[in-house]
């Protein structure tokens, strides 16, 4: 028999509705024998009493429904955001809050570079909060004029370079004609390349393509020491091309006995439906304990911010065409179609409420044509939902992810320009959401914003934005609910609910180790609640005693 | 210095189901030695012969014969310098794009890699579905956009709809698709030479003038069945030429032209080859060589090439 250990703890919030609250957690196999009070345990046999954690509380480790283990990778590079950000070995660095500040941080990490050519990349650059000052590659020359030297937005979606990096690219000429490349005064780009064709290139002088980013073993350890920091035991990747040559890796790193995460990479459909559907299917059975294959992402449209989500009438608060469709929503329907009869489970990205009807009607038809219950389809971002959506998702057995980080970085943006007043005020509807009964998690989409449930939570209890105003005082929702969103309702949307979520007989040890209990403490202090470390699978992990480098 | 012509590139594009995969499967079956690079999205629905292909190195399938085929995901821009790059150099690059790709914005991205010349805009359009289509409340706006942005509409599956039908799409097409040319097919036939910039099988003599000029592919594919469906012309002459001005007019919409070549030399002197798609015009300069005299090859739908106006013109722009 394999041996016994019993957690001691000061408080443990179990999540379990039989049995809320408890002091003590047997575990066995790195699974919960029960969680109770010490005499009640004892009766599974002999045991150790594990007391490091006897004046911590305990709750479920928390599940990040929407990340992509691309922050982890981009830790290599120089953060150059505007709010304070904290890095894999704990450091947290202050935000950079003008344009000034950012190009001395760049200064400093070049000192370290001895190679007068190597490139050197920055990071979570937020220049709406600089006044409009905009960045151009004279700026960033200023860094240097040798190595190619650039930075991606906190967006993801602009880059800007200097005058080295163009070069590179081959792009510091004049005659350039496209929508995603402006150019100054003497013709030549200013360096601030928008969209996914502008940037792939400079990205790849930067050396920070995704290509090169995916499967990145090194990045991968970084992630997973954000997730310890963070309280997190398990992590998904939405979404990823899962290579065929990056499995053993990702079986390997997460198998290690001091890899503290658990890991959903789901594969992102591209082109047609049917080769990623089946590859998914097969994918099944190919994972572990802590790498669970065989779901799909889609995405159906593009983002907010960008305009380029698909919104229903009346669209752009400013005006701006409506955006574009990602996949064909015929093709959307298909892919839902075969993914039911495949058993295989779905995740669609969303942002604009155009988008999420295709998935909504698209969902309805493929379920007419393949009926599965509890397929658990889930909804990722779906920011603009409103409330007959959401009573539409819950007839349709969906679930959604809703992005409540955002909100705080973005919201004053979307007030004031993207959507307006009215509908700023419904994104992200988490009390809609729960209201209908639809299955809830929240989430980072790390590293657009901070890999951090427990601000996540804060977010959707509080619905501030950056300026501080409460964007949405109706949909804000209590600390009960929001913890559980980021536990057992991001959990449901994985079907990992049964193995995690809550500490109860028979799931998974993995457990969130916090200085304080999130519902005794004000709730505004629910973001800054000091996060020990985790205990993933029976181990424990201490946030202060991570590797770092 | 002698001057690299730009590797001709063109578009096809249209809603899912339009045949855009049926029309590259035929191309590359009837490609025979042309040097064509296609780029599509994806593998997945692509039927090639086992025994066309050559090779097979990740993304790029080489066939028998020179062509190659590569698939680009999410990532056209890299294909594209990887076309530019390859030895030896297609003669022509054909992009099929996603069924929700906006030609035009495919078009710009195009612009972003140096060393290609967009050629045309093809926008294949189900004659069964389109209209439907067109008004759907998802992607009605998307359909228009693509039809808005063609120099050529391939207007497909003819065979599906009966003849008022299709003179009621014709009227329809050219509201949404303005000055665009038009050209009804069946199964996504057409003559190869109208998406590779050659002319069609009757014109023999026009096509050996053709395939001297830079880039000239054309006598090297196969003609397909649907060859009979053109008429072509060919001019010779001795004057220079005011060659944008040629160009457009060439352009413009009486004429109803598909497609035009020439190579002339501009009143300096200095070679030029031409270059007419359906509405689109372009012109760039040509390696020198002997004065020799200018030619013009230009071909239309059958009864529809109005020779006396394409003369008529050329006179017009004599420089």
């Amino acid at each position: 028999m394999s041996p016994i250990t019993i957690f001691q703890a000061r408080r443990i919030l179990t999540m379990a509705p039989s049995r809320p609250l408890a002091t003590h957690v047997a575990v066995r196999d790195g699974r919960i024998l029960g969680a109770g009070a010490l005499e009640e345990l004892s009766g599974w046999g002999p045991y150790r009493l594990e007391t490091r954690l006897a004046d911590k509380v305990l709750m479920p480790g928390l599940v990040e429904g929407h990340s992509h283990l691309m922050e982890g990778a981009f830790w290599r590079f120089v953060y150059c955001g505007w709010f304070d950000r904290r890095d894999p070995n704990g450091r947290v660095w202050p935000g950079a809050k003008t344009l000034a500040e950012v190009l001395e941080r760049l200064r400093a990490a070049q000192a370290t570079l001895p190679d007068p050519a190597q490139p050197l990349a920055g990071w979570g650059f937020d220049p709406i909060y600089f006044d409009n000052r905009r960045c151009v590659r004279e700026d960033l020359d200023r860094v240097s004029t040798t190595r190619p030297v650039g930075m991606i937005h906190a967006s993801g979606h602009i880059i800007n370079c200097n005058s080295a990096a163009l070069a590179a690219a081959g792009w510091l000429r004049s005659g350039i004609d496209h929508p995603g490349v402006p150019l100054g005064d003497d013709g030549l780009p200013t360096g601030e390349m928008k969209g996914p064709e502008a940037m792939m290139p400079v990205a790849g002088a930067l050396g920070m393509d995704r290509g090169a980013l995916a499967g990145d073993e090194a990045g991968l350890r970084l992630f997973s020491r954000l997730c310890v920091r963070a309280g997190v035991t398990t992590a998904t990747d939405l979404a990823s091309p899962l290579p065929d040559e990056a499995l053993p890796m990702l079986r390997r790193v997460t198998g290690g006995d001091d890899f503290p995460t658990r890991i959903v990479p789901l594969l992102r459909l591209t082109g047609a439906p049917e080769p990623t559907i089946r590859r998914a299917a097969a994918l099944q059975g190919q994972g572990s304990d802590r790498l669970r294959l065989g779901r799909v992402k889609i995405v159906a449209d593009g983002s907010i911010q960008g305009f380029s989500a698909r919104l229903r009438w009346p669209g752009y608060y400013n005006g701006a065409p409506n955006g574009l469709w990602y996949i064909a929503p015929e093709q959307l329907q298909q892919a839902l179609a075969l993914a039911l009869q495949h058993g295989v489970q779905v995740h669609v990205h969303t942002n604009g409420d155009e988008a999420t009807d295709a998935v909504l009607d698209g969902m309805e038809q493929a379920l007419h044509a393949h009926p599965r219950p509890d397929h658990r389809f889930t909804l990722q971002h779906c920011q603009l939902a409103d409330a007959a959506q959401f009573r539409r998702m819950k007839a349709l057995g969906l679930c959604v992810n809703l992005f409540a980080n955002h909100h705080y970085y973005w919201g004053d943006e979307h007030y004031r320009l993207t959507v307006g007043p009215e509908r700023a005020t419904r994104m992200n509807a988490c009390a809609t959401a729960l209201a209908a009964g639809v299955p809830l998690a929240i989430h980072s989409d790390a590293p657009i914003t901070p890999l951090a449930p427990l601000f996540t939570a804060w977010c959707a209890v509080h619905r501030l934005t950056a300026s501080g105003r409460t964007l949405g005082e109706h949909e804000r929702i209590g600390v009960a609910d929001a913890l559980r969103a980021i536990t057992l309702g991001a959990a449901w949307t994985l079907k990992l609910d049964g193995e995690i979520g809550s500490i109860e007989c028979g799931k998974r040890a993995d457990f969130c180790v916090l200085d304080d209990d999130p519902l005794a403490v004000p709730a505004m202090q629910l973001k800054d609640l000091p996060v020990w470390g985790v205990v993933q699978d029976g181990r424990i992990f201490a946030a202060a005693e991570l590797p770092t480098d | 210095m002698s001057v690299t012509p730009p590797i001709p590139v063109s578009i096809i594009g249209g809603y899912l189901g339009a045949g855009k995969t049926t029309l590259v499967n035929q191309l590359l079956r009837s490609a025979g030695s042309a040097r064509l690079a296609v780029l599509v999205n994806d593998f997945g629905e692509l039927s090639v012969d086992a025994a066309l292909i050559a090779s097979r190195d990740g993304n790029l399938l080489q066939l028998a014969g020179g062509c190659v085929c590569c698939s680009f995901g999410s990532d056209l821009m890299s294909a594209l310098q990887q076309m530019r790059e390859l030895q030896p150099r297609p003669a022509q690059i054909l992009v099929e794009t996603s069924g929700v790709a906006r030609p035009d914005a495919v078009a710009r991205t195009l612009g972003l890699v140096p060393g290609l010349r967009l050629d045309a805009v093809l926008v294949l359009a189900d004659a069964e579905a389109v209209r439907e289509r067109a008004a759907d409340r998802y992607v009605g706006e998307l359909v228009r956009q693509q039809l808005a942005a063609a120099d050529i509409v391939l207007l497909n599956k003819c065979d599906r709809v009966g003849s008022a039908q299709i003179d009621a799409l014709h009227r329809w097409l050219s509201e949404v698709a303005g000055a665009a040319r038009i050209v009804a097919c069946t199964r996504a036939e057409v003559h190869a030479a109208l998406l590779c910039g050659g002319v069609d099988a009757a014109a023999a003599r026009a096509r050996r003038a053709l395939s001297a000029l830079p880039g000239g592919i054309a006598p090297r594919l196969q003609a397909s069945g649907a060859a009979e469906l053109f008429d072509s012309l060919s001019l010779e002459f001795a004057h220079a030429v005011q060659v944008q001005r040629l160009a457009e007019a060439l352009a413009a919409p009486p004429l109803q032209l598909l497609r035009a070549k020439g190579l002339m030399r501009d009143a300096d002197g200095r070679p030029h080859v031409l270059h007419v798609v359906g509405r689109r015009a372009g012109w760039e300069p040509a390696p020198q060589g002997p004065a020799a005299r200018g030619r013009l090859v230009c071909i239309a739908l059958r009864g529809q090439l109005q020779a006396d106006r394409i003369r008529a013109a050329l006179a017009a722009c004599a420089a």
